[in-house]
């Protein structure tokens, strides 16, 4: 590999800025955003010349990091053409992420705490996009975690941010647990967390380890299942809302929470044939869980929070159906377009003054002409419309599924039209129509700084489908199939020839979805779907009331644990033995203050008898 | 034959002259009493000192009373000072009165 040592300088770049900025600029918020700007920038720049110099190369630079006995810990920087892909994405949309955050928060109290906050993110998503080794994935996946709790809780003099931030970092720890116990046993049986050396000698000890391969992979899946939102541990996503809309755009849709699609990628050979069908039944039970709640929600930013589970839960069925290619494929349009549409949501929340109801907003098409063009196109590649690349991507994971599952193949569809459903509702009611309120009929374009960001992300969305992804991917992981043509025109209908049914059903679905949603919401100034079937509207609304159930389950029981344990505390430490020990010095200490009566005279009597016995006792007897 | 005193005529002098500085620091209620009775006592020993460098045909002991005579000296000067201070300040110098540094 060339230029081996731009990889150290992209990874730390951006903690560099971020440490500078906490040590030095707090004071000063032009320079803060100059520099977590410079350093993103830098990062992508140095990505785009490595790639340039090396192509989809493979390698590996590792120093010694730290060692107990004959163990050796190294920090790998692993670069192969998955992690390069993910490499510029992560660097890339950050950058622009970046850049639009000027405008959103500007005028914010912790404007430079915020541009420390993101850096230190991008320092850790890197981390884990370059990492080695387990361990030092687990590192840089906690780092993350740490990153993702201090950006939701930006405004943590709201309850609500600061309970959201709480909440993430507490499911993200559930998972993270069988995570490290997954890592923990691997090292035991495998003796090795080195993903090159595990790739090579895992074959050979899965049929010896039997079940335990499978628990393994399982274990690991846990912390997917935290990092990437799946159900049952989805509940934090929406939640994470709460931060600055850049936040949710670049950590809460397009890189940090596919961090776990890009784990099961990068660690596939892991996985046992029943790991996979577990992985596959919580990804698609996940999208179809979100999706349908994404139908009845009414905050712009939770309806496209449910759509990134959706599509997360997506992507995870892809890789478990044995299409990690696919399912990486789907995270990089992903990342593109569902940056877009947040960026979009936040253009529309600041231009609105923080109005996140749809019902709130209406006609703003008009009123905001780039916002909604991009927003559209976002949502189209979304929805899959060709020859946007949500499309081929979700066309890929469709194909996956058409050869391996019908169940799944049935699912993946049925989520594909609630899919462009609610992103058709969210659009014709929050853009079309009349304008519902006051700040909706006087809302005005953003300023400039925050639209080329989304033109940009637009762009990418278009063209992301066919500019040569597929084949990169393909090389390195299975799931993708299908030729790569050499004309435009070729790649434009290449789908259509390698499976035309997944092809043919994606289109129909949007179709269908369009469909019932413009029936349902064009033009309407309410909600159809409670008046008509009030039930199913409520326990959508309510997300299932799944909330409720680990309030009432989990968390009261935890609550209750506390209780006692702080009984425990109070009566039996604090109150028995803490105060015997203290009883007891007291005691002593008031008894022998009563040899301190301060006249010398005593003193002297003392130190003289004292004296006369210490000699009788070493010169007689 | 003439008599001449011995090590334990000394060394009985001594003793009576240290019993009696330290009956006084330990009975008399006068700090400065008690100052040179401590005084007594400090010369008590010189004594015993000087008679068994005497008797052994040691000048380790001569030597070593000079230094308690030198110390004395500086500790007297210390002592008394202190003893003027606490009497301008607080119009006594008998001991049960400076009882403070009791809990």
């Amino acid at each position: 590999m060339k230029f081996e040592g731009l990889l150290w300088w992209i990874l730390f770049l951006p903690l560099g800025a971020a440490v500078w900025i906490t040590l030095r600029t707090l004071k000063n918020p032009g320079r803060s955003a100059a520099l977590s700007i410079g350093a993103a920038l830098a990062s992508f720049v140095l990505a785009v010349i490595f790639w340039a110099a090396n192509g989809w190369t493979t390698g590996q630079v590792s120093v010694s990091w730290w060692r107990i006995g004959s163990w050796t810990a190294s920090f790998d920087l692993r670069v192969d053409p998955l992690s390069l892909l993910m490499l510029l994405v992560v660097t890339g949309v950050g950058s622009v992420i970046h850049i639009y955050s000027v405008g959103y928060m500007r005028g914010d109290p912790g404007y430079a705490r915020y541009f420390a906050c993101l850096s230190l993110f991008l320092f850790s998503m890197l981390g884990i996009v370059l990492a080695g080794n387990f361990l030092q994935m687990f590192v840089f996946w906690e780092l993350v975690g740490v990153s993702s709790y201090l950006l939701i809780g930006h405004w943590f003099e709201r309850p609500a941010a600061a309970d959201a931030a709480k909440k993430a970092f507490l499911t993200n720890r559930l998972g993270d647990l069988g995570f490290l116990a997954g890592i923990l046993v691997l090292q035991g049986v495998a003796g090795t967390l080195d993903f090159g050396r595990l790739e090579e000698t895992w074959p050979e000890q899965v049929s010896a380890l039997g079940a335990t391969a499978t628990v393994v992979g399982l274990l690991i899946f846990c912390g997917v299942v935290g990092k990437s939102a799946q159900f049952p541990l989805h509940v934090w996503l929406p939640d994470a809302m709460e931060g600055p809309t850049p936040v949710s755009a670049l950590i809460h849709a397009a890189t940090m929470v596919a961090a776990g699609v890009y784990l099961l990628c990068r660690v596939f050979f892991l996985f046992t044939p029943e790991a996979l069908m577990v992985v596959a039944w919580t990804g698609g039970l996940t999208a179809l869980l979100a999706a349908s709640i994404a139908v009845q929600q009414n905050d712009i930013k939770r309806v496209l929070a449910y759509s990134t589970l959706s599509q997360l839960g997506y992507m995870v069925m892809g890789v478990g159906l044995g299409g990690p290619a696919a399912a990486m494929f789907h995270l990089v349009t992903h990342a593109f377009f569902k940056a877009l549409l947040f960026l979009g949501a936040g253009s529309v929340i600041c231009a609105l003054h923080h109005e996140q109801n749809i019902w709130r907003m209406g006609g703003l098409w008009r009123r905001m002409p780039v916002t909604f063009w991009t927003f559209l196109v976002g949502t189209l590649a979304l929805a899959g419309a060709w020859p946007l690349s949500g499309f081929f991507s979700k066309d890929a994971l469709l194909a996956v599924a058409w050869g391996r599952s019908l169940p799944l193949f049935v699912l993946g569809v049925g989520v594909a039209v609630l899919t462009s459903f609610y992103m058709f509702r969210l659009v014709w009611v929050a853009f079309g129509g009349p304008a519902r309120s006051e700040a909706a009929a006087h809302a005005a374009e953003s300023p400039q700084g925050m639209l080329w960001p989304l033109r940009l992300l637009g762009v990418l969305s278009v063209v992301a489908g066919v500019i040569g992804i597929q084949p990169v991917l393909q090389a390195i992981l299975p799931g993708l199939e299908g030729s790569h043509a050499a004309s435009w025109w070729g790649r434009l209908m290449e789908p259509f020839h390698h499976a035309p049914v997944p092809a043919a059903a994606g289109l129909a679905a949007l179709l269908i979805g369009v469909g019932l949603a413009w029936k349902g919401y064009a033009g309407g100034a309410e909600d159809p779907v409670p008046n008509r079937w009030p039930v199913l509207g409520r326990w959508l609304r309510d997300r299932f009331y799944l909330d409720e159930l680990y309030e009432g389950t989990v968390i009261w029981f935890h609550d209750a644990w506390a209780r006692v344990v702080a009984g425990v505390e109070r009566w039996v430490l604090n109150g028995f033995c803490l105060g015997l020990v203290r009883g007891g010095t007291d005691l002593l200490g008031q008894s022998l203050r009563l040899l301190q009566s301060g006249n010398l005279q005593t003193y002297a009597l003392v130190f003289v008898v004292g004296l006369a016995l210490l000699l009788w006792w070493t010169l007689g007897g | 034959m003439q008599w001449t005193p011995g090590l334990e005529h000394y060394l009985a002098v001594s003793f009576v002259l240290f019993s009696l500085g330290l009956l006084g620091v330990v009975v008399r209620r006068n700090l400065l009493v008690m100052y040179m009775c401590l005084e007594l006592m400090l010369n008590a020993a010189n004594l015993a000192l000087v008679a068994f460098s005497r008797f052994r045909a040691d000048l380790h002991g001569q030597m070593l009373v000079f230094f308690v005579i030198t110390v004395a000296a500086a500790e007297v000067a210390v002592g008394l000072a202190l003893l003027v201070a606490l009497y301008r300040q607080r119009r006594t110098a008998h001991v049960e009165e400076v009882s403070l540094l009791r809990l």
